[in-house]
C-alpha cells in the first residue's frame, strides 16, 4: 500500500490543481454552456430569473441553422479559413523551401518573417484597416492608392466591403501574421531530415525538385498537419482581427464568433451559447480525426 | 506499456478541451478585476458613490469632471468612486455592467440611455423606479412634459437625465457647398430639395454626404424616417402604431437609399470623428450627426458660419431628435443613500449647468441661462423647448437593444448591397414584430 501510495501520490498530487481547474473552469463551464443553449433565455428579465425560461432542446440550433443571417456567417468563416489556410501554407512552404538552401544572413530573414507574429491581432488589425480602405479613384488611400502609384489601377477593389467575398481581405494580414510561423515549424522539419537522405537522392540522380517531391515534401507530412490544425482552429475561433479592421454590425464580415459577441450584447443569452457550442463543434471536427491520428500512429510504433 | 499507449489518448481529450474553451471564451470582455469591492458598513455619517460610466475621455471627461466638482460641493461627506470603463464607445462598458448586474454586483449607479434602452434592466428587474425622486428634487416642473412622457414607463421613470443631445443635424462645409455652384445659405424644405443640391455636390467631384459605419447609417436611416413620415407616424413606429409594411415606409425606405448613394465608399471601416472630419477637410459637403459633432468642430479650431453650418435634417423642422445619458438606482446598490445624492446633483441646475458646459450638450431642465451656452447649444436650448421631441433610434431612446441590433443587421445587409429594398424592409417588419 505505503508503495503505490509512494508511486501515485506525487503525479497524482501534482496533477491535482490543474485537473480540479480543468474540470471547473472548462468541462463545468462546457457543460453550463451546453445547458444554457437549450433553453429559450432570450432576455434578461429569463436570465436573472424574473421571468419564467424553460428547456427547448435543440430548438435555438434549428433556429440559427435555418436563418439566412447565420448561413451568411458560417459561409463567411469558411472562405476566411480556406483563404487562410491555403495563404499560409503557400507563403510558409515558399519562404522556408528559400530559406533551406544556404542563403546569407539566413537569420535575418528569418527573423523578418517571423516578427509579424509578434504583432498582436488588434494592433495589426489598425493598420491594415487603414491598408485596405476600400475607396477607389480620387479619395483612394492605402493600398489602393499604392496600385495607382505603380500603374496597377486595375487591381483597386473595395477589399472587405465585397458582400460576397470581402471576408477574405481580412485573410490577407491574417496570412501575413502566421506565415512566419508555419515558415518556421517546416523549417524545423527539413532541419530535421538527415544530410544522408539528400545525398542518396543525389546520388541517384535526383533532380533538385524531384528531390522536394518525393524525398523531402512526404517527410514533411506531420509538420504541415500540424501546421493546418494549428492554423486552422485559430481561422474558426476568429473574432480579434475581424473586430479591429470591421465593426461587429457591418454585416460583410460576419463571422459566428461576431455572432456570440452580438447576441450576448442584447441579453439574448440562449442563442449566444448555442454559437458558441456550435463553434465547438466545428472546431471539434478539425482537431479530434487528428489526435485519433496521431494517437494511432503512435500505437504503431 | 499500457500507460504509455492510453498517454496519447489523454493528452487528446485535454487538447480539445482546452482548444474548445478557447473557441466559446472569446466573446466575454467582462473584468471582475476591475469592480470595486463591496460593502464597508461600518462607515456611519461617511458614505460614497460608485458611478459607472464610459465618459473616459474627451469632452465627456471633462463633463463628468465638471458633474464631480458640483457633487463635491453639494454633497461634502459623500466620496466620488469613478467607475468610468473606457473603450467602443460605451460597448466596453455595457459588457461589464451586464456581467456585473448578473452577478448581483452592482454599482451604485449606472449611466444608461434615457428610454427604451432601459427596458432590459427593467423588466431584469435591475434598477428601481425613482419617481420618488423626481417629486422630492422637483424635476417633474424642470424638466419638458414631453420628455418627462418619453422616459415613463406604466407610471414609472428609471432614470433621471443628465444632458440632451439633438440627433437630426445636418453638419455642412460652406466652402464645398459654394465651389460646388450652390447657396451655402440655402435652406432646403424637404428631402428632394436635398437630393437635387447633393446631385450637384457629386457632380462637383466631392462626396456628397459622408458617413460612417452601420450605427451612423441607422442614424441617418432613423432622421430620414422622421423627415418622410413625421413625427407622429414616427413614433407609431415604436408603438406599434405605424406599420413597417406600409407603402410610407417603402418611400422613406427608397428616401434612404437614395441619400446612401451619395455617400463615400470607406464607409464601414470609419466612425462618426471621420466621417465629420471629412467636412471639416473639405472632403464632403455634408454630414448627418448628432449635435456632440459641434465639439469635434471646436476642437479643431473651426469657425460656425465660415469653415462649418448646421441645419435640422431637411424635413425635421421644428422636430427635436433627442437621445440622453442618464443615471439610474440599481436593485441591491451598495450605497443607495450615495446613489441617491448623485442623483440629485445629477438632476440639480448647477450640476445640468457645470455638465452639459463642458460636455456640449444641453440640460435637461429647461430653467438654465441659455446665455452661458456656446451658439449651437442656445438654438438646442431654444428647439428643445419648443419643438415637438421624438426619441431617437440608433441612441437607445426608442428601442430596447435587441431591436436595435435587428435593424442594425438589416440595414447593414442593405447598405453593403446583401438584400433589396424588399428584403431591407421585410427583415424591419420582422424586426418590429420580435
Amino acid at each position: 500500500m505505503p508503495r503505490t501510495l509512494r508511486r501515485w501520490g506525487p503525479p497524482l498530487l501534482l496533477i491535482s490543481p490543474s485537473a480540479v481547474l480543468m474540470a471547473v473552469f472548462v468541462y463545468g463551464l462546457l457543460a453550463a454552456n451546453a445547458q444554457t443553449s437549450m433553453t429559450d433565455i432570450h432576455t434578461a428579465a429569463q436570465a436573472t430569473g424574473r421571468e419564467p425560461s424553460s428547456f427547448v432542446w435543440l430548438d435555438n440550433y434549428v433556429a440559427l441553422l435555418g436563418s439566412p443571417a447565420f448561413q451568411h456567417s458560417l459561409k463567411n468563416l469558411a472562405l476566411y479559413t480556406v483563404v487562410f489556410l491555403a495563404g499560409t501554407m503557400f507563403f510558409g512552404f515558399l519562404w522556408a523551401w528559400l530559406l533551406d538552401r544556404p542563403v546569407r544572413f539566413e537569420g535575418v530573414f528569418r527573423s523578418i518573417y517571423l516578427f509579424p507574429m509578434a504583432v498582436s491581432f488588434v494592433a495589426s488589425g489598425v493598420v491594415w484597416r487603414w491598408l485596405l480602405n476600400s475607396n477607389q479613384g480620387e479619395q483612394a488611400s492605402g493600398l489602393n492608392r499604392l496600385f495607382q502609384m505603380i500603374g496597377l489601377d486595375f487591381l483597386q477593389n473595395n477589399w472587405w466591403n465585397n458582400v460576397d467575398v470581402g471576408i477574405a481581405a481580412i485573410a490577407i494580414p491574417a496570412i501575413w501574421q502566421l506565415s512566419g510561423y508555419v515558415m518556421a515549424l517546416v523549417l524545423a522539419g527539413f532541419r530535421g531530415i538527415p544530410e544522408e537522405l539528400r545525398e542518396a537522392g543525389r546520388m541517384d540522380g535526383a533532380s533538385e525538385w524531384k528531390l522536394y517531391r518525393h524525398v523531402l515534401f512526404p517527410q514533411l507530412s506531420p509538420v504541415a498537419l500540424s501546421a493546418v490544425i494549428i492554423i486552422g482552429h485559430m481561422s474558426l475561433k476568429a473574432f480579434d482581427l475581424i473586430m479591429a479592421i470591421s465593426k461587429p454590425a457591418n454585416y460583410q464580415t460576419k463571422v459566428p464568433a461576431i455572432d456570440m459577441y452580438v447576441f450576448k450584447s442584447s441579453f439574448d443569452y440562449a442563442s449566444s451559447a448555442a454559437v458558441g457550442a456550435i463553434l465547438l463543434v466545428i472546431v471539434a471536427a478539425l482537431i479530434i480525426p487528428y489526435l485519433v491520428h496521431i494517437s494511432r500512429t503512435e500505437k504503431a510504433k | 506499456m499500457r500507460i504509455r499507449r492510453t498517454r496519447p489518448a489523454l493528452a487528446a481529450g485535454l487538447v480539445a478541451a482546452s482548444l474548445a474553451l478557447a473557441a466559446c471564451s472569446n466573446g466575454g470582455s467582462a473584468d471582475p478585476t476591475s469592480s470595486a469591492p463591496a460593502g464597508d458598513d461600518d462607515a456611519a455619517a461617511q458614505t460614497e458613490v460608485e458611478v459607472f460610466t464610459w465618459w473616459a475621455s474627451g469632452s465627456e471627461k471633462l463633463g463628468l469632471d465638471a458633474l464631480v466638482a458640483v457633487f463635491d460641493e453639494q454633497h461634502p461627506n459623500v466620496e466620488f468612486v469613478n467607475g468610468a470603463v473606457a473603450g467602443g464607445a460605451g460597448s466596453a462598458a455595457k459588457d461589464l455592467l451586464q456581467s456585473r448586474l448578473q452577478a448581483n454586483d452592482p454599482p451604485d449607479t449606472f449611466q444608461a440611455h434615457a428610454g427604451a434602452e432601459l427596458t432590459d434592466y427593467i423588466n431584469a428587474g435591475q434598477v428601481e423606479d425613482v419617481a420618488d425622486l423626481y417629486v422630492e428634487f422637483g424635476l417633474r416642473d424642470a424638466f419638458p412634459a414631453d420628455l418627462v412622457d418619453r422616459l415613463t414607463v406604466d407610471g414609472k421613470i428609471y432614470s433621471i437625465p443628465s444632458n440632451i443631445h439633438r440627433a437630426n443635424v445636418v453638419w455642412a462645409n460652406p466652402t464645398v457647398i459654394s465651389e460646388s455652384g450652390l447657396d451655402p445659405e440655402a435652406s432646403y424644405a424637404s428631402l428632394d430639395e436635398w437630393f437635387e443640391a447633393l446631385d450637384k455636390v457629386q457632380d462637383a467631384g466631392f462626396t456628397a454626404l459622408s458617413v460612417a459605419t452601420t450605427w451612423t447609417q441607422v442614424h441617418l436611416l432613423e432622421t430620414i424616417l422622421l423627415a418622410e413620415l413625421g413625427p407622429e407616424a414616427y413614433n407609431g413606429l415604436w408603438d406599434g402604431s405605424t406599420d413597417w409594411a406600409s407603402a410610407e415606409v417603402t418611400a422613406a425606405l427608397e428616401a434612404f437609399e437614395k441619400a446612401m448613394s451619395y455617400t463615400n465608399t470607406d464607409r464601414d471601416g470609419l466612425d462618426w470623428p471621420d466621417a465629420t472630419q471629412q467636412v471639416m477637410d473639405g472632403q464632403a459637403a455634408f454630414n448627418v450627426m448628432g449635435d456632440w459633432a459641434v465639439a469635434a468642430f471646436e476642437e479643431a479650431g473651426k469657425a460656425e458660419g465660415t469653415d462649418y453650418i448646421y441645419f435640422p435634417v431637411p424635413g425635421t423642422h421644428g422636430v427635436f431628435d433627442f437621445l440622453a445619458d442618464s443615471f439610474t438606482l440599481p436593485v441591491g446598490a451598495p450605497h443607495p443613500d450615495g446613489a441617491k445624492a448623485w442623483l440629485e446633483t445629477v438632476g440639480s441646475l448647477e450640476g445640468q449647468v457645470a455638465f452639459n458646459k463642458a460636455k456640449g450638450s444641453i440640460p435637461a431642465r429647461t430653467d438654465a441661462d441659455p446665455t452661458e451656452f456656446s451658439p449651437y447649444q442656445q438654438t438646442a436650448i431654444t428647439s428643445f423647448a419648443e419643438d415637438t421631441i421624438v426619441s431617437s433610434l440608433a441612441h437607445g431612446a426608442a428601442t430596447p437593444i435587441a431591436w436595435l441590433n435587428a435593424i442594425s443587421d438589416a440595414t447593414s445587409k442593405f447598405t453593403t448591397g446583401g438584400g433589396d429594398l424588399a428584403t431591407f424592409q421585410a427583415e424591419l417588419v420582422a424586426a418590429a414584430a420580435g
